[in-house]
């Protein structure tokens, strides 16, 4: 074990993959330079484990902006034989390779009978909370969860990052990787060792008995804030980390939400048909007669992010916010009602 | 250099020709009959730009193409059966039913998919000259797009990787001249091939696209050019559909001149190759015995279609992902 930020984790995960087998590549703008520091053992190219220096020009490689190029490149190559990682640092830049992702990475092994396999991973991250502006503060994966084929995952620490990106690498379907920013930084002790985290499979973050928090991406570290603000008041809180949001873990959702009857969802996507609303109405239409109370939302509005930070600050989930969600869950009509009549 | 080339190998290039536009005339016909879903592009009149360019690759080179979809598996040496079944939707066709005629692809003979969105299998191509270069398996990618598709960006971001990269891959656009009934002059600033100059690659125009062997002499430089580490060629031909953009589509206006297009029916490379192969000393009994055969090959694999079963409801929930099940 030792200590490793997210992106130090997510580094470790790219080398073990890259000894491991020659056919994993990574290409991207700025990977050579390790500009953000996942190609590299530190910030110089002269620090031990530089990603240029280990493995070569062939497999790590720069690329031009050339989004859509560069993603259905990724993805004939996939199709022929590399296990391709690429870069596309900002998740706002995916919109520009839409059509390789919707129509060609997504559909081909099905609309080709199986023929093809996509063992490709497209990392990307979520610069929201920085005060970027609107064109680089996007939490878009909502919409990639909107297109049968793709799998995307969004690890919330350290230790996840690492073993979500190995299972994504290992894995003949395309994988998204949506990656907050606000994470990065984010330090834990880590297994140095080999693993993988299966996809698919969700983390309870904490065990509690009153409510159920789902949690996703950056939201999970507010959430761990607010059950500890809640379990002040004498209130009991599970942490549910999907992880994985294709193919989702609905089962421990399910679970745990069954198990609380109590259920408040966060993520830092928009309101409209994000992960949220799909989780929300798996939960409404599978286990209906579990809840105690109606379900609460706590997302970004359906809002453009602004720049100034006394504006965007009031824009994601926060320890606050899902904390006073909770308290409203806690406090709903069919619960006050249920009150009254045991009165 | 077509000079060496053994009698075989222009037979062949005819069979593969013959099999493109009888199969297309097939198709056609079970358009408008009803026994094909939907509708084809088909590539009658364009066979010896297929072709040509086809038989310019080894058996393990790779292709994706476009829309005007089913010669280039043909011309690459696609067995009929599997696509005629595909274009119906039975279980037996080359992508168990779920492609259809805009996305046929047989990996077995290298075809990496037909693409209903122009321009968009481009990169593709280029993605697999990637992995033959970093592979190291020595071999080449060619993508085949048309003179509306040299409009789109996929196209240029494909063609600055490809020539910064150095990698094996052929951009052959088939200029047929009009993309559906708009005509390509209209809207394509400058010549296509020239773009090839500002990314630093050869560019080569094929004005006569009719004749098999000129096409397959630009695409053999071009794949030996790849093949030795030279990097990667625009390729040009210049070549007319004889049908509508699409079968069954009725146009409301004449958007392609009477005599225009009679003198490009009067270059059909079928016919024009014909007369090649006997002014080579192939017997006209020879070349009837080859036509009698195609057209042979075209009845079993209608045969093999209407034998071939509909896939089951449940194929419909297979071949997503490689180890997720997703419920009906």
């Amino acid at each position: 074990m030792s200590v490793m930020t997210y992106l130090g984790a997510i580094g470790a995960a790219q080398r073990e993959a890259m000894e491991a087998d020659e056919r994993v590549i990574i290409m991207g703008e700025d990977v050579e330079a390790n500009v953000y520091g996942t190609t590299g053992g530190g910030k110089s190219r002269s620090s031990e484990g530089d990603f240029l220096q280990m493995f070569g020009k062939k497999r790590i490689r720069n690329t031009p902006i050339s989004e859509e190029g560069i993603v259905g490149a990724a993805a004939g190559a996939a199709m022929t034989g590399l296990r391709p990682i690429v870069d596309l640092s900002y998740s706002s830049f995916l919109y520009m390779a839409m059509d390789q992702f919707v129509n060609q990475v997504a559909k081909n092994r099905y609309m080709f009978g199986g023929q093809a396999s996509m063992p490709v991973v497209f990392r990307s991250a979520m610069f929201y909370g920085l005060n970027t502006g609107a064109h680089h503060s996007d939490r878009p994966y909502p919409m990639f969860m909107n297109v049968p084929g793709l799998k995307i995952i969004a690890p919330a620490s350290p230790s996840d990052a690492k073993g979500l990106l190995r299972a994504a690498i290992d894995s003949d379907d395309p994988v998204l990787t949506f990656e907050a920013v606000l994470l990065w930084g984010l330090k834990e002790e880590v297994d140095d060792n080999e693993y993988r985290i299966p996809l698919g499979k969700a983390r309870t973050v904490r065990e509690g008995t009153d409510v159920t928090i789902v949690a996703i991406s950056g939201s999970v570290p507010e959430a761990i804030l607010a059950a500890q603000d809640l379990e002040d008041e004498g209130v009991s809180v599970e942490i549910i980390d999907p992880r994985t949001l294709v193919p989702l873990d609905t089962r421990a959702i399910l679970e745990s939400t069954a198990k609380t009857g109590r259920l408040v969802i966060a993520e830092p996507a928009h309101r409209t048909c994000g992960a949220a609303a799909e989780i929300s109405a798996l939960v409404a239409e599978e286990i209906f007669d579990a809840l105690r109370a109606p379900i609460v939302r706590v997302t970004a509005p359906d809002m453009q992010i602004p720049f100034s930070p006394s504006l965007e600050k009031q824009m994601y989930p926060t320890r606050a916010t899902i904390g006073d969600a909770v308290r409203r869950v806690l406090d709903s009509a069919p619960q006050r009602l249920a009150a009254e009549i045991s009165r | 250099m077509n000079a060496t080339l053994p009698i075989e190998t222009l037979l062949e290039m005819q069979r593969r020709m013959l099999r493109i536009r009888r199969f297309d005339e097939r198709a056609s016909k079970m358009v408008k009959r009803g026994q094909i879903p939907g509708t084809v592009h088909t590539s009658i009149g364009q066979e010896a730009q297929v072709v040509g360019s086809c038989m310019a690759l080894g058996e393990q080179d790779y292709m994706s193409g476009n829309h005007r979809s089913h010669g280039h598996p043909i011309g690459k040496g696609a067995p009929l059966g599997p696509l005629m079944a595909e274009l119906v939707g039975k279980a037996t066709g080359v992508c168990k039913g779920k492609g259809g005629s805009l996305h046929l692809a047989d990996f077995a003979v290298g075809s990496l998919g037909e693409s209903g969105i122009v321009g968009s299998s481009i990169p593709i191509a280029t993605g697999a000259a990637l992995s033959a270069e970093v592979l190291g398996n020595g071999r080449v990618s060619l993508a085949f797009f048309g003179d509306g598709a040299a409009n789109q960006g996929s196209l240029y971001e494909s063609m600055n990787m490809a020539g910064v990269w150095k990698l094996p891959v052929i951009f052959l656009c088939e200029n047929n001249q009009y993309a559906l009934s708009t005509p390509a002059h209209t809207v394509t600033s400058g010549v296509i091939a020239e773009r090839a100059a500002g990314f630093g690659m050869e560019g080569v125009r094929v004005e006569d696209g009719q004749s098999v062997l000129a096409v397959y002499d630009a695409v053999s430089t071009a794949v030996s050019r790849a093949r030795e580490g030279g990097g990667p060629t625009l390729v040009e031909v210049i070549t007319y559909r004889y049908n509508e953009h699409s079968e069954g589509l009725r146009l409301g206006t004449d958007y392609r001149d009477a005599a225009e297009r009679s003198t490009w029916l009067d270059r059909d490379p079928i016919v024009l190759f014909r007369d090649h192969l006997v002014s080579r000393g192939v017997s006209a009994d020879t070349l009837d015995a080859l036509e009698a055969e195609v057209l042979a090959e075209v009845d079993l694999a209608v045969a093999f279609t209407n034998d071939s079963p509909y896939p089951e409801p449940s194929a419909a929930f297979e071949d997503l992902y490689t180890d997720v099940e997703v419920a009906a």
